[in-house]
């Protein structure tokens, strides 16, 4: 056993692995700049750029890309639809380890972070900002509730598993709305700048696009962790599934396009799409990444059913989401401040930090807990002789 | 509800001299942050500037707006609109996140960026002066009445009698008596005001009625949707039982034949 994981951890010394640990290296240098010279010694964030990477991309990216736990737990417990139980448990891991990211990245962007409890205290309704802080807290505990299962189960504590068992659909209902708040909400923080933002992004409707989106990226991630995982460790989920997965999300992406056209046609800005200029070729990139060539890809049943164009299709779907939260939270506003704002290495490195870390945690927690139910029908298939020799380790340690 | 306090602002009567702003960095004990005043820019060491833009000088600082941005963002309610019409700031609330600057539609909240305890700045209509019936310092120092201190009706009465006056002097429009619901403070300009680095393109509702028609709708989407959820899963489990017993009779039945 012992000699197995010796031999297991240093096979694992790779490319990637070694690209990941000069990436944490660099964060937590950046970390101990961060918080002994302030914000202004390490982000390029000034009195006209309030809001950069840290709020556009792990923020706002980090609690869409949540969002697979409370769209298929949607599926899986409040529709009943059983035969997508298996993708209920590694969406909710997802979603709650995007909401642990949004925490910890909310440290380094608050100016006054020790002040965070304030918001429980001191309340003001009239703050989007307000709800959103209160769904962080509220959603990541329920998140926490509804992962708990997962691990109670590992150390067999079946007392406290039927006591929250009984409580889960309440849990999962509270999930779902908070989620649905919480989503629409991060839109709703940029109404307020009707008169700073670029009119291809501003909309009245930008609690509905986040929340649009939001579902499909959800999907999207879920068929993009299968494929990772059913490489790295041999279990992943059926095809047929994700294939329906795909479908809907598909669905969700061709509607909240169509929304975002009528919307721009009824308000009269369909004209910004022929002033050519950054804007106009970032929203279009978005569209194209993120929205046309998934669905395109989609459409043809021969790719649906490959878990390769899923998995492609998935990627575009993610890559144009993050680039659609980014083109809101910074693309649009530059031209209005009149600074360009491009991140420093440091809150790069910081962002790059908190994914990496998502991921060993991610990879730590399915390779020791039930995360992809063990009991599926379908015969594993052995990628490759790494991925092999990795599953056996992860089995001899169950 | 006590007579609401102002400023108003008048362009063609600024001779650039920077006495305000020399005022206001003495009253706040602010430090020396620009050798050249009118070239100086509002920071968190600096509450209000003198710009110049050709042969005319303008001033900028915060404008106290009357249902304002600031106030409804913050999401701890650290900042206040005073009955006397100052907007304050209350550091020890702030957690600094920053969209009371994000928000503001005059971009008037600075930062202090470099500070490990860093704290939002900004002008606050010397509120210690005026709730004690004091001229703001800015005011009492203006040696032409570019800036006049006093009653925001007297103000706005001021200020319309004045274009109504001078037709030919003035640019036909009070900045700030409808500017995203309005503000405490009032500026006249012989050009129009986009020139003079002001924002023109501000709806006159205020900004804070977005937002409040998205969270308005908060708590018909937690009782419908919560209901609706409920519904759906009572509905589908059953549907699931009935699909099961059935199964499980036709199984016997197929089993007796
Ligand atoms: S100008 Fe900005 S900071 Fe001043 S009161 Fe208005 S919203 Fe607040
Ligand atoms: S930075 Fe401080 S004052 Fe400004 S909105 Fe955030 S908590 Fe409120
Ligand atoms: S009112 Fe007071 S704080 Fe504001 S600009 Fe004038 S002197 Fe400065």
């Amino acid at each position: 056993m012992k000699n197995n994981l010796i031999k297991a951890l240093t096979s694992k010394i790779t490319f990637w692995s070694s690209v990941a640990a000069v990436i944490v290296a660099a964060g937590l240098y950046s970390t101990f700049l961060r918080f002994t010279q302030g914000l202004g010694g390490v982000t390029n964030l000034n009195d006209a750029f309030p809001w950069g990477l840290w709020i556009g991309f792990d923020i706002l990216c980090g609690v869409g890309l949540a969002a697979g736990g409370f769209t298929i737990c949607a599926v899986t417990h409040i529709f009943n639809i059983e035969k997508f139980k298996p993708l209920t448990r590694p969406a909710i891991l997802t979603a709650f380890l995007g909401y642990v990211m949004v925490i910890v990245a909310l440290m380094y962007d608050l100016g006054r972070p020790w002040a965070i409890w304030h918001a429980i205290i001191m309340w003001n309704t009239h703050s989007v900002m307000f709800e959103v802080a209160w769904c962080v807290m509220l959603y990541t505990t329920v998140l926490f509730l509804e992962f708990s299962p997962i691990m109670l189960e590992r150390f067999r504590m079946k007392k406290t598993l039927r006591v929250l068992r009984m409580a889960l659909i309440p849990i999962m209902i509270a999930g779902i709305l908070l989620s649905t708040l919480h989503q629409s909400s991060l839109g709703s923080l940029y109404l307020i700048v009707p008169n700073k933002m670029h009119p291809l992004w501003w909309s009245m409707l930008l609690p509905v696009f986040f929340f649009l989106s939001a579902v499909s990226v959800g999907f999207a991630m879920v068929i993009f962790e299968s494929y990772l995982s059913a490489k790295a460790f041999n279990h992943g989920l059926k095809l047929p599934l994700l294939s329906q997965i795909a479908g809907v999300m598909s669905v969700v992406l061709v509607v909240n396009l169509a929304a975002k056209f009528i919307d721009m046609a009824y308000t009269g800005d369909l004209p910004y799409l022929s002033v050519m200029g950054p804007e106009t070729y970032l929203f279009y990139l978005e569209i194209l990444i993120g929205t046309l060539i998934p669905v395109a890809i989609l459409s043809v049943r021969k790719y649906r059913a490959s878990n390769k164009w899923l998995y492609i299709a998935a990627v575009l779907t993610v890559a144009g989401f993050v680039l659609n939260r980014m083109n809101v939270s910074v693309t649009s506003l530059e031209a209005s401040s009149s600074v360009p704002y491009f991140p420093t290495i440091y809150e790069i490195s910081i962002t790059l930090m908190l994914v990496v870390l998502g991921m060993w945690a991610f990879k730590f927690i399915v390779r020791n807990f039930p995360v992809f139910e063990a009991h599926e029908e379908q015969p594993k298939i052995i990628v490759d002789a790494k991925a092999f020799r990795e599953s056996g380790w992860a089995m001899q340690n169950k | 509800m006590a007579k609401q306090l102002g400023l108003l602002f008048d362009v063609t009567m600024c001779v650039g001299c920077g006495a305000c702003y020399e005022a206001c960095k003495a009253q706040n004990e602010l430090p020396k942050t620009n050798d050249e005043p009118l070239k100086d820019h509002l920071s968190s060491e600096t509450y209000t500037v003198v710009e110049q833009y050709g042969d005319v000088y303008t001033r900028k600082m915060c404008m106290h707006c009357t249902d304002p941005t600031c106030v409804s963002v913050c999401p701890v309610g650290a900042f206040e609109k005073t009955a006397l019409g100052p907007v304050l700031y209350d550091a020890d609330k702030c957690i600094g996140c920053r969209y009371c600057m994000q928000a503001c539609p005059h971009r008037i909240p600075r930062y202090e960026w470099s500070s490990m305890n860093p704290r939002v700045r900004k002008c606050s209509m010397c509120y210690e002066r005026v709730k004690e019936g004091l001229p703001t310092a800015c005011a009492e120092v203006c040696p032409t009445g570019a800036t006049q201190f006093g009653e925001l009706d007297e103000l706005i009465a001021i200020a319309k009698k004045r274009i109504e006056d001078n037709p030919d002097t003035y640019y036909p429009h009070i900045y700030g008596l409808e500017e995203a619901g309005g503000t405490n403070v009032l500026v006249l300009s012989p050009v129009p005001f986009e020139q003079l680095g002001y924002t023109a393109n501000l709806p006159n509702k205020p900004l804070p009625t977005y937002t409040m028609a998205a969270l308005d709708k908060i708590p018909s989407v937690v009782g419908i949707g919560g209901v609706f959820l409920a519904g759906m899963f009572w509905l589908t489990k059953r549907k699931n039982e009935i699909a099961q017993e059935e199964q499980k009779t036709n199984g016997n039945n197929s089993h007796e034949k």
